[in-house]
């Protein structure tokens, strides 16, 4: 279950215990010949009741675990599961292709968009060629780049945002982080034509704002969307990286405190136990939830939708 | 080496609000290398004692290696526009503690007895060369002139004041980025400034942002970075991810003059690099190239 490939979440321990321990059972009754149903029933119902448990009172550390979990679906997965026919579209037409950042055409529910994000690997070897999904300058200006190609022919752009941050390297200084971030945050802000953005995972800063300006933000349940990373905090204010739990806890960056705080929209509800626990499910609860709210923007008059954009931003933040 | 990547990982971050606390230290060790009269001034770059007159005089640029002090919004307003044309606007704005972070309320006073200053950016309109400016200038002593919702919301609503009164604007950003006490709040501020940054290039106003030491971060990867001319101070540190990050992050030292101005003129994002006793003029310059949108209109 959720440690496939070794990765365990310490608070997921007792839970992950007692799957195995079915498991076993299973093997063991079929091995055997002996009925032991009501034994494995018994115990599934107390892992039920267990990782309910667990996962109604997540601290905003373990939801940041949970958001960052090797099995949690990369983009091209939730591609494949939500939209048709996707073409992906390579390149920023300047320098070259970032693999961190993956973009294309698809249909969404019959509808043409432009769906990109940040692709992360599911393994190691994946990960390297991604570099871990931590876009360049040249990954950000392909966003933009298949942006305004979906202005120019009225398609919706839809990000998928996941992403521990914009790479932080020598190249990429040279070849303007900053720029390129700032660039394709105003260019979403001008953008003629309806943007919907998802935190599908780790919503890292300004990595993950360059593609995430929009007129509804959605954000699956466990995922985390912050100005800094808890242990970036943590090191900054108690120059303890130990102290991330209390980071976390302060930074205020679930799902929940973002709704309250108005910088989402939406709570996608997450299947018990993580996305990565049943993607199918999960990925019809998102597609629900991305075809309900198109419907709703594709209603907005092209000449209001940029307006209230321009206002949904403007009044995020609070002072007296 | 498989296993660095793994552990470097979390530590992406595009905010680095440390440099606020090594200002602090910076400041604080400057203070004390100030001789108790305050006569005399220890170069931070050459380390040549220098008469606090002559820096003064020197617009607080070392008169011996041409080292450029950090200087605070209130001098740098005094140093670029018409004396009196100065007009204070969106004073009224001050910072709370959303989050309720941890000692926030005790920093954010103590800064302010500091700079005298309510928030880290001083905002308005004035006049350079007798030419009518919007202005919004950054003090990096107030908290290191990080960027929360008073900062983001003072520039957006001076970006709104250009664009409502056909003005041009100029910024002078000196910021280590985005301000962590107030979390994703602070991260907003930077879709804020860029879209209202946007207003100006649909009526062709120009906007002029000048980059002063440090720019980074938030403020870098904003509106900072996305003026029609962007100008820098020499030696100027300006960059997205900060050299202590980039370091534990490819496990190498960075080469000499990295992320310097000087650096990003050569790499493109720079359009001048101007010394600080030719800024005003050279600002007054470029304006006069764009005083004439109505006529050309006309002409158009």
């Amino acid at each position: 279950m959720g440690n496939e490939n070794g990765f365990t979440m310490q608070f997921e321990k007792p839970l992950l215990e007692l799957e195995r321990k079915i498991e076993e059972i299973r093997v063991f009754s079929t091995e055997k010949n002996i009925d032991m149903s009501e034994e494995i029933q018994r115990l599934q119902a107390k892992a039920d009741v267990l990782k309910e448990r667990i996962y109604k009172n997540l601290t905003p550390l373990q939801k940041v675990q949970v958001a960052r979990h090797p099995k949690r679906p990369t983009f091209l997965e939730y591609v494949e599961l939500i939209f048709d026919d996707f073409i992906e579209l390579h390149g920023d037409r300047l320098f070259k292709d970032d693999p961190a950042l993956v973009g294309g055409l698809a249909f969404l529910n019959g509808i043409p968009v432009t769906v990109l994000g940040q692709q992360k690997g599911r393994d190691t070897k994946e990960n390297i060629a991604r570099n871990f999904g931590s876009p360049h300058p040249e990954g950000y200006r392909k966003a933009m780049r298949l942006m305004k190609q979906a202005e120019r022919f009225g398609r919706p752009v839809i990000t998928l945002v996941d992403v521990a941050g914009a790479y932080p390297g020598i190249e990429a200084e040279e070849r303007g982080q900053g720029e390129a971030v700032a660039h394709s945050i105003m260019a979403m802000a001008g953008l003629k034509t309806p943007i919907i953005v998802v935190i599908t995972g780790e919503g890292g800063s300004g990595g993950a704002l360059a593609i995430a300006v929009g007129d509804r933000i959605l954000m699956l349940e466990h995922a985390y969307y912050s100005v800094i990373t808890p242990e970036g905090c943590a090191s900054i204010l108690w120059k303890d990286a130990n102290e991330a739990p209390k980071a976390a806890e302060v930074l205020r960056l679930t799902a929940e405190n973002l709704k309250e705080m108005k910088v989402i929209d939406e709570i996608i509800p997450e299947p018990l136990g993580g996305i990565h626990r049943d993607k199918v499910a999960g990925a019809k609860l998102l597609k629900e939830a991305l075809v309900r709210n198109l419907e709703e923007i594709l209603e907005i008059p092209g000449e209001d939708l940029l307006r209230l954009r321009y206002d949904k931003f403007k009044k995020i933040g609070i002072y007296s | 080496m498989l296993k660095d990547l793994f552990r470097t990982k979390p530590k992406y971050v595009t905010v680095r609000n440390y440099r606020e606390e090594t200002a602090r230290q910076e400041r604080d060790e400057r203070t004390k290398k100030d001789l108790p009269d305050g006569l005399w001034v220890k170069c931070e770059n050459c380390h040549q004692i220098i008469y606090h007159k002559d820096l003064e005089q020197n617009l607080k640029v070392c008169p011996k290696c041409d080292y450029h002090f950090r200087i605070g919004a209130k001098e740098r307003l005094r140093q670029l526009l018409d004396e009196g044309s100065f007009e204070e606007l969106f004073a009224e704005l001050s910072p709370t503690n959303p989050l309720n972070f941890p000692n926030y309320e005790k920093r954010l006073s103590k800064y302010q007895k500091e700079t005298g200053l309510k928030e880290g950016v001083l905002t308005g309109a004035g006049k350079i060369e007798g030419i009518p400016v919007a202005i919004a200038v950054m003090d990096f002593f107030f908290m290191g002139g990080s960027m929360g919702s008073v900062v983001g919301e003072k520039i957006a609503n001076t970006f709104e004041y250009a664009a409502a009164n056909h003005l041009p604007m100029i910024t002078v950003s000196a910021s280590g980025g985005a301000r962590m006490q107030e979390g994703i709040l602070s991260l907003m501020q930077m879709a804020k400034t860029c879209q209202a940054r946007n207003l100006l290039a649909e009526r062709g106003l120009v906007y002029i942002s000048v980059l002063t030491d440090p720019t980074s971060g938030g403020v870098y990867a904003s509106f900072a970075s996305q003026g029609d001319i962007n100008m820098a101070e020499p030696g100027a540190y300006i960059g997205f991810a900060g050299t202590r990050v980039i370091e534990q992050t490819i496990r190498q030292t960075l080469p000499e003059g990295f992320q310097k101005s000087e650096f990003l003129l050569q790499h493109g994002v720079l359009d001048l690099i101007v010394h600080r006793k030719e800024v005003r003029k050279t600002l007054a310059r470029l304006l006069r190239f764009h005083q004439s949108t109505e006529r050309a209109e006309v002409n158009g």
